[in-house]
């Protein structure tokens, strides 16, 4: 069985309503346990005080905004290749939760950045390349709105994607590029040293898991109605040639 | 139960309260839409007779 099967709108249809119900049920459990563990059952930091919490929500959505967009790349790509419509429908469906999370992580990072640096926002490397990152989100959403055919609107969406990745992934590296700015590195690593100490990382790390499966759930559902919303305009196209 | 948030207080309220703002929207748009598409599709099915 070939994973491009699930291209086709009935299988993808059947599979995500059978899947729906557990992904649900486990966004719900990990964002509760991660975010009841992160605020109630953790201690202050020695340096940020009680700010040290936002990284529950800031840290995970950030992580977030960002794989979203890499989602819609490959989904753009694969319909800019393969022409399947589902990938380009999980490309559009994915944006507007995207969006959300850069707000979110843009939001929480302001709220952090006051007390702790001073000021509610600085043209740093990352928190500039984020915004740059919303301005795309916006647009790529705009895009699919302003244009009436389905195709040329994945066609066009598909080409801003891929143009908005760069920013991506400067968001991403940014820091690592520009070793400057006020945004500190990042919060978890592969290197032990650099890591968040061990009692904020695992209910981080929960935290992260809940967002993913947030984003998965969302997209899923709004997946199924970009391809609902697909028919309808198929029928209505039929009953008015009939 | 509620930790102590001392002069912080703001802050982190204010990130939670934001947050669960932004996302309820999100998880409200997205119900919304997906109810509103499955019912306009299951009348137009009905009225064409198509399955």
């Amino acid at each position: 069985m070939s994973i491009w099967e699930y291209a086709n709108p009935k299988k993808f249809m059947a599979l995500s309503a059978g899947a729906l119900p557990w992904t649900v049920g486990l966004t719900v459990l990990l964002l509760a346990t991660g975010l009841v563990w992160g605020f109630f059952f953790t201690p202050d930091d020695y340096r940020q005080g009680s700010t040290v919490k936002i990284i529950y929500l800031h840290v995970p959505a950030a992580m977030m905004a960002i794989n979203a967009w890499i989602m819609m790349l490959v989904t753009s790509l694969i319909w800019i290749i393969r022409r399947h419509h589902v990938s380009a429908l999980a490309a559009k469906a994915a944006a507007p939760v995207g969006l959300t999370f850069t707000l979110v992580a843009l939001v929480t990072g302001a709220l952090w950045g006051q007390p702790m640096w001073g000021t509610w926002w600085a043209w740093d490397p990352r928190l500039t390349s984020f915004l740059i990152l919303t301005l795309f989100y916006l647009g790529y959403i705009a895009l699919w709105a302003a244009i009436e055919d389905p195709d040329t609107a994945a066609d066009l969406t598909s080409i801003l994607c891929l143009v908005g990745s760069v920013f991506a992934l400067l968001s991403r590296y940014a820091v690592n590029f520009w070793n400057q700015g006020l945004h500190q590195g990042a919060s978890l690593s592969l290197d032990k040293q650099e890591n968040v100490a061990d009692v904020f990382w695992l209910p981080l790390v929960v935290s992260i898991a809940g967002f993913i499966l947030l984003f998965f759930t969302m997209v899923l559902l709004r997946t199924r109605t970009e391809i609902r919303s697909r028919r309808l305009k198929a029928l209505l196209a039929r009953e008015r040639v009939a | 139960m509620m930790p102590e948030l001392g002069k912080y207080a703001g802050a982190v309220l204010g990130s939670y309260a934001a947050t669960a703002v932004l996302i309820a929207g999100l998880v409200g748009l997205t119900l919304w839409q997906s109810v509103r598409m499955k019912r306009a599709l299951a009348e137009a099915e009905a009225r064409l007779g198509d399955k």
